[in-house]
């Protein structure tokens, strides 16, 4: 079981309960602008490419590539009790980028470029984060 | 180039290091008075408030009434470690716009000192809600996946992140205020603990308390001053994210590109020019992704351009010539002690590490997770 801050420390709002809700029901959610059609993540209210004010929900097929990753070596409280673990950029196949951890890989096989795919970790009673696996 | 309005004045630290009786407020005072002193003024001469802090939910107005002054401008702008940057461009505006004549900025940490203090009840709300759930220690984290790429895109090496802390090192050494001054090698870099890979305990700033001031002045009054002037003659500042994730190109410190071009045009001078910099240094991959965004070196040249220790005492880059945040002082928003050392370089108060004829400087703040720059360029008579 990977280290958890409580749901409680999470404030969701309107922005982003879809997001969590999603992921509660194994859905990775972002958005898309209705005007550029560009991929948006963190939702939000408004497009940060176009200035657009209409996005629309999607599923994301929850495949992406390694953009950048590190393995932290120390970290805050009960996370602490982790280390190490990798936590990377991934790049959406959709083009948004999100941060996310990479689980169950060898620390040799972590690359940026890697090919990574979506997977659902109820880290809490109530919280469910997406990390991502190697794609073999 | 017109000519320069404002000018500093005055510049001092607090005590630094480790202050654990001490509070923020003390520490600005204290950094306050003696800035004001060495300028020859006093806390009656303040018409301007500059400062940046967590440590209030309204920084000037308790640090001024603590004091005793009534500004009649005021600015907390923060942008991160940066924000003094920031505070010195809009303090030349200000005064060459004629709103205020004495601007004091100041900045006070105890962020060692406080460092067991319990964070709970701590929520994570608005766009804060995505990325620390991961556990990703900040800020050390993020700007472990700018090296990352930065190495991925441009074949910078561990070696070449570690000449930056052992250049720095060495300039710490002849600095009596800095609080690492033992040397160290490449080899000790490398061999110091991963904190967040590729980045070693090595690569990473101190954590210290510390306070800070620095005073600005009209033209007419620095003529006055007690010492030699340290004219303004450029500023930039931008910023371009708050999250990495949202860092439009991790290998690119876009936000010093966009600052150091403004403060170049403005003070008419290329990178050629510059005799001393002070190059923010919160971990060593900041300074080699900074010193290619402001154009000292192309795009993906910065290791090749630090490699050899051309950043150290003698060599024919003078950098982070008081130890830096690496080695000297890190009071979490560090980019007010490169205005204090660069003023210092050009007033020629730096004894063993002058740096001989330095007459134009840089200082460059970065803040947040590569989140904002800003570039100061100062000059002497």
């Amino acid at each position: 079981m990977p280290g958890q801050i409580p749901a409680s420390m999470l404030q969701q709002d309107s922005d982003s309960r879809p997001y969590w809700e999603g992921l509660a029901q194994g859905e990775l959610r972002i958005q898309r602008c209705n005007s550029c059609s560009k991929a948006v993540f963190y939702p939000r209210s408004i497009c940060p490419h176009c200035h657009a004010d209409q996005l629309s929900w999607i599923v994301a097929s929850g495949k992406g590539t390694i953009y950048s990753y590190t393995v932290a070596h120390q970290a805050f409280g009960s996370f602490a009790a982790d280390v190490p673990f990798v936590v990377a950029i991934v790049e959406l196949e959709e083009g948004a980028r999100m941060m996310s951890r990479i689980v169950d890989a060898p620390r040799e096989r972590v690359k940026v470029g890697t090919v990574v795919r979506v997977t659902f970790e109820q880290v809490g009673e109530d919280l469910t984060l997406p990390y991502f696996r190697l794609v073999e | 180039m017109t000519r320069p309005q404002a000018a500093i004045v005055g510049v001092a630290e607090s005590d630094l290091g480790r202050t654990p009786d001490k509070t923020v407020l003390q520490l600005q005072h204290q950094a306050a008075r003696a800035a004001l002193e060495d300028a020859g003024l006093g806390f009656g001469d303040v018409d301007a408030l500059f400062c940046a802090g967590s440590w209030s939910w309204a920084p000037n107005l308790m640090l001024a009434e603590y004091v005793g002054i009534r500004p009649k401008y005021t600015d907390s702008t923060n942008i991160g470690g940066s924000s003094f940057e920031a505070h010195m461009g809009h303090a030349m505006a200000g005064i060459k716009a004629g709103l205020f004549e004495v601007a004091l900025i100041t900045y006070g940490s105890t962020q060692r000192s406080d460092r067991s203090r319990n964070r709970g009840g701590y929520t994570f709300k608005l766009t804060e809600q995505y990325e620390p759930p991961f556990g990703l220690p900040m800020p050390v984290g993020a700007y472990a996946l700018a090296a990352t790429r930065h190495m991925y895109e441009y074949g910078t090496t561990s070696e070449q992140l570690a000449e930056v802390a052992v250049a720095t090192r060495k300039w710490a050494a002849m600095n009596e205020k800095a609080m690492l001054r033992e040397p160290i090698t490449i080899e000790d870099v490398l061999n110091s603990r991963w904190v967040a890979e590729p980045l070693h305990l090595l690569d990473c700033c101190l954590v210290t308390d510390g306070g800070s001031a620095v005073v600005v002045t009209t033209a007419e009054r620095a003529r006055n001053a007690r010492k030699t002037p340290v004219w303004v003659l450029g500023h930039g500042e931008a910023h371009t994210h708050n999250t990495i994730a949202n860092m439009p190109d991790l290998a690119t410190h876009q936000a010093a590109v966009a600052s150091g071009r403004d403060a170049f045009a403005m003070a008419g001078l290329t990178p050629a020019e510059i005799d001393v910099a002070e190059i923010y240094d919160s971990f060593t991959i900041t300074v080699i992704m900074t010193l290619e965004a402001l154009g000292f070196c192309g795009r993906g040249e910065g290791g090749a351009f630090v490699s050899g220790q051309r950043t150290a005492p003698g060599g024919p880059f003078p950098m982070n010539t008081s130890g830096g945040g690496l080695s000297y002082c890190h009071p979490g928003m560090y980019g007010i002690f490169l205005l204090i050392e660069a003023t210092r370089q050009l007033r020629g108060e730096c004894g063993p590490r002058q740096v001989e004829d330095a007459r134009i400087a840089l200082a460059h703040g970065t803040g947040g997770v590569l989140s904002s720059g800003a570039t100061v360029i100062l000059g002497k008579d």
